[in-house]
């Protein structure tokens, strides 16, 4: 059995491997066993193409392969879990410039076929050189915003969707130009990955800090396209199959997330959420309840908790900043201890990446079970006594289901305000994320704890514990 | 800006229109207080108190703005002066002879029965915060007349069964009267010509239903009238109802008009002894025949509780909440919508005859009647929730309940649904384009494209059903494994540098291979950290 052989049964296998391992992650039980067959699959990948390699390079190879997964082992344990959406960006980008780069060295290489071979070949080393830097750019400022390097308000320079348009057909223009010449294509290929590159910095500046989880699985997405593309430049079926999974299972994502917020994914792409061109910003419309959103205090919830015999806790982004989930779990406990009923609500786009908030609870060790999704709760609000909601905003917002002139009109929410008392734990008055404003925050059953949550959960904690 | 708030004149009320809590926020709106002396007396706010919370004691009807309870009396429109602003209950429906004298005298009046219902004027709604008080309060005075416990009991000296109550009438006061009821252990039961059995099964009561179907609701939260055949079913069900329950609760009350017969002698005569029936709608001539109005009537042992002044026996709790009502009123009036709250918004007072929620209210104003109020363009939303119908409400926001499953319409977006039709018909079709162009394409990028197509198929089908609480591991797993690329890199140096490792080839691939690799080491393990965080409750 030859070296390539054995390289295709191998990929065969780690094809197999990486499809039990997305499979695997849809369900807590598999998800482990997923991730080792992942880990498994890649392993086999990587061992069978370097029989491929001339056996000097093994070393180079050795030592690339040890450098990398020093740098991502590090950043893997360092990181910490509020700052996951940040570090699954910036991911992304790697993936995007390795692909983008994968494109240039087989370039650099100057094997062309020709005829309808070498079409496709062209056209699979520009598409994989185009979409690699459109994710990486994408992917940095997505981090950058994530990180707060960015401001996350929407760039919306004038004119961009015309512009935006027009890069793609000079970059579609470029693409025929390449493919009839492509041993003198460098040049074209630089100035397109400049183009791309600039496609990627601008489409991911001009959405809105609350669309990011979006974002973020659709640059996850485009990497798997990336890698598939190269696939086809190399005529290598394992590339094509593991890229094809990634940006299939990306889409899924994004589909999921978009309708979770109600929102058709090209309004996404298109970007401007919260300042849409022409419209004026978000104002309360005319007949919107207005009123004065009412402050509590500490020593006013430590009563009504105590009193209440079943509480739903909101968790958002707030939460995670704030890095209240040990305190949340600890009260949690504390009034699952008095026998009181407590469960979590977690709205699909919660955070700033899909399932943010499933992961910081776990990692304050609360049982997944008591984590309910939004429509296996909102039943229950009206039945509830009292509704913390730490650092969330638009996604318990009643405005999205009854003011057609809300931005985020018909998006599905979380129904906080139908439980006899809700507690909105807010850092300061002002709008979400997404620039819009919330009703909820005025109506007769609402309480604002101002404050820092992580200070006021503390604090609940300490006062629950003196009672 | 001077307000007055008046001691009642009617006989046996006790309320007051301002407590010492609302002059003091009244006062922080720029407002000046007048109480006529002795005022909140019966609603146990003494004048001290009042005048410690920045209140003077002196003659209200000077004020620019008097709030008084119950409708003022006609003596007191002689007293009204153009400019005034007068503010109470006053049902014009019944006292359009009085409207008239009012109008006459060129003040402005505020009626608080006509405050409409949308989403906006909840908070100033004083017939619903007062049906709220009425609904618990008929079930206390129920259980004073009851002879018996109202939780089922099995004690040392025997058996005890529970109570049961009916309520007719599921609105605001209804589901207060059901919530008291079942908080003190009884068995409810409800009914309400409307199919809101959810709202009533949410409190924890029964629904009663009559074998037609009709829906009662006329719209607007007011009832249709049912047809003789519906009536007659309802009468009937009362009626086999009454034999059974120990207590009534009847809640049909339409403002302006006399109340429906709900409750017949013949089902009087059927109860029990010692029995009791609680009619909420006594004073607009009651729902039970046999009703008198302001006491409590004994028919054959049947105890039927007419009391008028249910908010009254409750004067400091109905003030407390009448006079928010009224703060809410004022602070709406002098404040542009979305503005912050200021100390001087006071001087701001003004009738805003375009305001949707003023201009209903406002039953005389300029020297005319100006009710009833035309209807206005409905700028907000509709109510969120529905006003009770014929059998019915005093009001419309009940303390809690649950909306209809309607506006929860729009709860469900959980991906449990296949992808779309349209992506799963895009691949046959693009098979079909591809035996199109399949002869013009070399056969190595066919399969290529074949394997491409499957593992797309393939990645939809195995992430679809992905729980949401795994979306951020799924996501860095398939950042690991995109880094896969790396793959391609090496690859690339197999086949493209021709073994020159110092070629721009290898190099450029190297970095690749090097920035993929931080993805498959950091995608990996950072998934692991996750999902070792993920447990299952011991």
């Amino acid at each position: 059995m030859d070296a390539q052989t054995t390289a295709t049964a191998a990929y065969i296998a780690a094809s197999a491997l990486f499809i039990r391992s997305l499979g695997g992650l849809s369900n807590p039980e598999t998800a482990r066993a997923g991730n080792l067959q992942g880990m498994i699959g890649m392993g086999l990948a990587v061992g069978a193409t370097a029989l491929l390699l001339p056996p000097a390079a093994l070393p180079v190879l050795a030592v690339v392969v040890v450098i990398g997964l020093a740098i991502g082992g590090t950043l893997a344990q360092r990181v910490a879990m509020t700052s996951m959406p940040q570090l699954v960006a910036i991911l992304h980008s790697f993936v995007g410039l390795a692909a983008a780069l994968v494109g240039f060295a087989s370039q650099l290489g100057g094997h062309h076929p020709t005829g309808a071979e070498g079409v496709i070949h062209s056209v699979a080393l520009y598409a994989g050189i185009f979409i690699g830097a459109v994710t990486f750019t994408g992917s940095v400022v997505a981090w950058g915003k994530l990180e707060g390097k960015i401001g996350s308000k929407p760039l919306t320079l004038p004119g961009r969707h015309g512009g935006n348009l027009l890069l793609v057909i000079v970059v579609a223009v470029l693409g025929v130009v390449y493919a009839m010449n492509p041993e003198a294509g460098l040049p074209i290929l630089l100035i397109m990955s400049g183009i791309g590159g600039f496609l990627g910095w601008h489409m991911v500046m001009a959405i809105g800090g609350a669309d990011m989880p979006v974002v973020v699985s659709m640059l996850n997405s485009y990497s798997g396209w990336a890698a598939a593309a190269d696939g086809f430049l190399l005529q290598n079926d394992l590339l094509i199959v593991t890229g094809a999974l990634v940006g299939s299972s990306g889409a899924i994502l994004s589909y999921i997330m978009c309708k979770a917020m109600a929102r058709s994914f090209v309004s996404v792409i298109l970007g401007g959420f919260g300042a849409e061109e022409g419209a004026a910003p978000a104002k309360p419309a005319d007949g919107q309840p207005v009123g004065e959103a009412v402050a509590t205090d500490v020593a006013t919830l430590v009563k009504e908790l105590s009193e209440a015999s079943s509480v739903i806790i909101v968790p958002g982004y707030g939460m995670a900043v704030a890095q209240a989930q040990h305190p949340v779990y600890a009260l949690t406990k504390l009034l699952r201890a008095r026998g009181v009923e407590v469960r979590f609500a977690i709205h699909p786009v919660a955070g700033r990446l899909p399932g943010h908030m499933n992961v910081l609870l776990a990692e304050a060790n609360l049982p997944y079970d008591l984590v309910l999704e939004m429509d296996e709760i909102n039943d229950d609000f009206p039945d509830t006594d009292v509704v913390l909601v730490i650092g969330a905003n638009d996604i318990v917002n009643p405005g999205a289901l009854d003011d057609p002139s809300s931005p985020i009109y018909g998006m599905p929410v979380l129904h906080a305000w139908e439980a006899a008392r809700v507690v909105v734990f807010k850092r300061g008055k002002g709008a979400g994320y997404a620039g819009v404003e919330n009703p909820l925050f005025v109506r007769p059953c609402t309480r604002m704890l101002y404050g820092d949550a992580k200070k006021s959960v503390d604090a609940l904690l300490a006062g629950l514990s003196a009672t | 800006m001077r307000i007055g708030v008046v001691l009642e004149q009617w006989p046996g009320e006790r309320r007051v229109a301002a407590t010492p809590e609302t002059v003091g926020r009244l006062r922080a709106l720029g407002f000046e207080v007048t109480v006529q002396a002795g005022a909140g007396a019966s609603a146990s706010f003494s004048d001290a108190a009042f005048e410690a919370a920045g209140a003077t004691i002196g003659d209200p009807t000077t004020a620019d703005i008097v709030m008084g309870v119950r409708p003022f009396s006609v003596d007191r429109a002689a007293s009204a002066r153009p400019g005034q602003v007068w503010i109470a209950h006053f049902w014009p429906a019944q006292r359009q002879e009085e409207l008239a004298l009012w109008a006459a005298s060129g003040a402005t009046v505020l009626a608080m029965d006509q405050v409409p219902r949308i989403t906006r004027a909840q908070k100033l709604d004083a017939l619903s915060s007062q049906a709220n008080l009425m609904g618990y309060r008929a079930i206390v005075e129920a259980a004073t007349q009851f002879g018996r416990f109202f939780p089922g009991q099995v004690t040392a000296a025997g058996k005890v069964a529970p109570a049961k109550v009916l309520v007719i009438g599921a609105g605001v006061a209804g589901l207060a009267a059901i919530g008291a009821a079942r908080s003190l252990g009884a068995v409810v039961r409800a009914f309400d010509t409307r199919p809101i059995a959810e709202q009533i099964q949410s409190m924890g009561a029964e629904f009663l239903e009559v074998k037609i179907k009709e829906d009662g609701d006329g719209g607007g939260g007011y009832a249709r009238v049912m047809s003789p055949e519906f009536i007659a079913a309802e009468m009937a069900l009362f009626l086999e109802q009454a034999k059974e329950v120990d207590i009534i609760v009847t809640t049909a009350l339409i403002p302006g008009k006399k109340a429906p017969l709900l409750v017949t002698a013949e089902a009087v005569a059927a109860m029990k002894p010692g029995s009791v029936i609680v009619d909420l709608a006594a004073e607009s001539g009651g729902n039970c025949e046999n009703t008198v109005a302001g006491e409590v009537a004994d028919v054959n042992g049947v105890k039927i509780v007419g009391y008028t002044d249910l908010p009254s026996r409750m004067a400091e709790q109905a003030s407390q909440l009448y006079a928010m009502n009224l703060w809410h009123l004022l602070d709406d009036m002098t404040r542009a919508q979305g503005a912050p709250a200021s100390v001087d918004q006071a001087a701001a007072f003004h009738v805003d005859m375009e305001d949707e929620v003023v201009r209903p209210m406002t039953v005389c104003h300029g020297g005319a009647v100006t009710w009833p109020a035309p209807a206005m363009p409905q700028k907000t939303a509709p109510p969120v929730v529905a006003k009770p119908a014929e059998v019915v409400a005093v009001a419309p926001k009940p303390p809690r309940k649950p909306k209809k499953k309607s506006s929860g319409g729009h709860g469900h977006s959980a991906p449990s649904a296949p992808p779309s039709t349209a992506v799963l018909m895009t691949l046959p079709a693009a098979g079909l384009l591809l035996l199109v162009a399949g002869p013009f394409l070399p056969a190595a990028f066919l399969s290529h494209l074949m394997v491409f197509v499957l593992a797309v198929f393939i990645g939809f089908q195995v992430v679809w059903n992905v729980t949401p609480a795994l979306h951020t591991p799924l996501m860095s797993v398939t950042n690991a494994i995109s880094g896969i690329i790396l793959v391609g890199g090496m690859a690339a140096i197999a086949t493209e540098s021709g073994g020159d490792l110092a070629s721009p080839t290898t190099i450029v691939a190297a970095i690749a291979i090097l920035l993929a690799m931080i993805n498959v080491g950091g995608g990996f393990l950072v998934t692991r950290r996750m999902l070792g965080m993920f447990r299952k409750e011991a």
